[in-house]
C-alpha cells in the first residue's frame, strides 16, 4: 500500500512546492519571499524523506538534516538583517 | 564551600552538556567510543565558551511535568491544525484577523520563549512581538471571535503551567 | 526498488500509507494558505502550523518504515522532526517581527493596533528609535 501512496504523496508535495514558489516569486514584500523560501525548505525535507523511502536508503537524510539546519539559520539571518540592518553585531 | 563556584565556572551547565552529548550522538547516528568522546568534549566546550552570552539560568523545577506539558501541547497542535485547515479553506474575506496584546505575568526569559513558541504552534495564533518592557506579547490571530476569551484561554492552558514549571 | 515492503504486516503498511498521505495533504493545506491569504500576517499561519505538522507526519511514517525491517531506525529523522517543531515558531516570530518593523500593511478590518512600540527589540528601545529616524 505504501508503494501506491508514495507517488501520490510526492505529487501533493510537488504541488506544495509550486505554491511556495509562486509566493517566492510574487512577493509582494520581502518578508513574503522569505516566508515562501522557508516553507519551500520545509517541504523539500519531506520530498527528500519520501525519496529516501523510494530508494530504500537512509543515506540522503544527511541532506535533509542540512536543509533543515541551513533553512532555519538563513531565515533567521535574513529577518535579522531586515530588523537590525546587520546580521552580526 | 569554595569548590562549588569553581565547579560551576569550569562546568557551567551539566544538563546542557548532557543534552549536547545526546544531540551529537543523534547527529552522527552512532554510539562508538570515539563519537562519545567527541560529544563529551563538545558538550563541555560549547557551554563553557558561550557562558557569557547566557546571563540568566533557567531553573527547571519539575522535568516530569514539562514532559506532560509537551504532550498536551502536541495534542493541542493536532487539534489546532484541524481548526486552521477549516479556516484556510474558507473564503479569506469572511475571516476577521486581529492583533491582541497579551499581558505577560512571566518574567523569566526562557519561560517567555516557551510561551511564545506554544502560542505560535496552537489555535490560529502567531506571536509577533514582545514589547520593550516585556509586559506584553503581541499575538496575531487568524480569526478573532472574542479577545478576552482568547487571553483567558492562553493564560489557563499555557502560562499558568509554564510558570509553575519554570519560575 | 520497493520489493521488500511486501514483508510488512498489513496494518503497519496501512498506517505508514495513512501517515504519508495525510502528511502530504496537511502540508499542501499549509501551502494553499500561504498562497491565498491576503496579508503577510495571515499567510504566516499556514506554514508555521500545517506545513510543520505535515512534514512531521511524513517523517513519522518514514521512521516506522525504516524502523521495521529495513535499515533500522535512523536517529537523524528523530532529530529533523524535533528540530522542525522547535524552530518553526522561532522563524515565524522573527518573520512577523520583520514585517512589523517594515510596517507591512495588514488587511483592512484587522482588529487591534499592531504598531506602537512592538516592532522594537526589548532593551534596545532608544538606539533603535534613532535608527528608525534615519530611514
Amino acid at each position: 500500500m505504501t508503494a501506491t501512496v508514495l507517488p501520490i504523496a510526492l505529487a501533493l508535495f510537488s504541488l506544495s512546492l509550486l505554491l511556495n514558489l509562486y509566493r517566492l516569486l510574487r512577493g509582494p514584500d520581502i518578508v513574503d519571499r522569505i516566508l515562501g523560501l522557508d516553507t519551500l525548505n520545509v517541504n523539500a525535507i519531506a520530498v527528500i524523506v519520501l525519496g529516501g523511502i523510494y530508494m530504500d536508503s537512509s543515506l540522503i537524510f544527511e541532506a535533509a538534516l542540512l536543509i533543515a539546519l541551513m533553512g532555519f539559520v538563513s531565515t533567521v539571518a535574513m529577518t535579522k538583517y531586515l530588523v537590525r540592518g546587520d546580521v552580526i553585531e | 564551600m569554595t569548590l562549588m563556584p569553581q565547579l560551576t565556572h569550569w562546568w557551567p551547565r551539566p544538563h546542557f552538556s548532557l543534552f549536547l552529548l545526546v544531540l551529537w550522538l543523534l547527529l552522527v547516528n552512532s554510539v562508538s567510543p570515539g563519537q562519545v568522546l567527541i560529544g563529551a568534549v563538545l558538550g563541555w566546550l560549547i557551554p563553557f565558551s558561550t557562558q557569557q552570552f547566557w546571563p540568566e539560568r533557567p531553573h527547571l523545577h519539575n522535568p516530569g511535568r514539562l514532559l506532560l506539558y509537551m504532550l498536551r501541547l502536541l495534542v493541542d497542535i493536532l487539534r489546532s491544525n484541524l481548526t486552521v485547515a477549516r479556516l484556510i479553506l474558507r473564503d479569506p474575506d469572511t475571516l476577521t484577523p486581529g492583533f491582541v496584546r497579551y499581558p505577560l505575568s512571566l518574567t523569566n526569559e526562557f519561560a517567555i520563549t516557551m510561551l511564545a513558541s506554544s502560542i505560535s504552534l496552537t489555535p490560529g495564533t502567531v506571536s509577533a512581538g514582545l514589547s520593550p518592557d516585556r509586559a506584553y506579547l503581541l499575538v496575531h490571530v487568524l480569526h478573532l471571535d472574542d479577545e478576552d476569551e482568547l487571553i483567558e484561554q492562553i493564560r489557563e492552558r499555557y502560562e499558568t503551567p509554564l510558570r509553575e514549571i519554570l519560575e | 526498488m520497493m520489493g521488500e515492503s511486501m514483508a510488512l504486516p498489513f496494518w503497519l503498511d496501512a498506517l505508514i500509507a495513512l501517515l504519508l498521505l495525510s502528511g502530504a495533504l496537511v502540508a499542501l493545506l499549509g501551502s494553499i494558505g500561504l498562497a491565498r491569504m491576503p496579508d503577510v500576517y495571515m499567510r504566516l499561519h499556514g506554514p508555521t502550523k500545517a506545513s510543520t505538522l505535515g512534514v512531521g507526519a511524513t517523517l513519522l511514517g518514514s521512521m516506522i518504515w525504516f524502523g521495521v525491517g529495513h535499515e533500522g531506525l535512523s536517529a537523524q529523522e528523530v532529530l529533523i522532526t524535533v528540530f522542525l517543531f522547535a524552530t518553526a515558531p522561532v522563524s515565524a516570530h522573527m518573520m512577523a517581527r520583520a514585517a512589523l518593523h517594515r510596517r507591512v500593511a495588514c488587511r483592512e478590518g484587522t482588529h487591534g493596533e499592531p504598531w506602537d512600540e512592538m516592532d522594537r527589540l526589548p532593551g534596545y528601545a532608544e538606539s533603535s528609535s534613532s535608527s528608525d529616524n534615519q530611514r
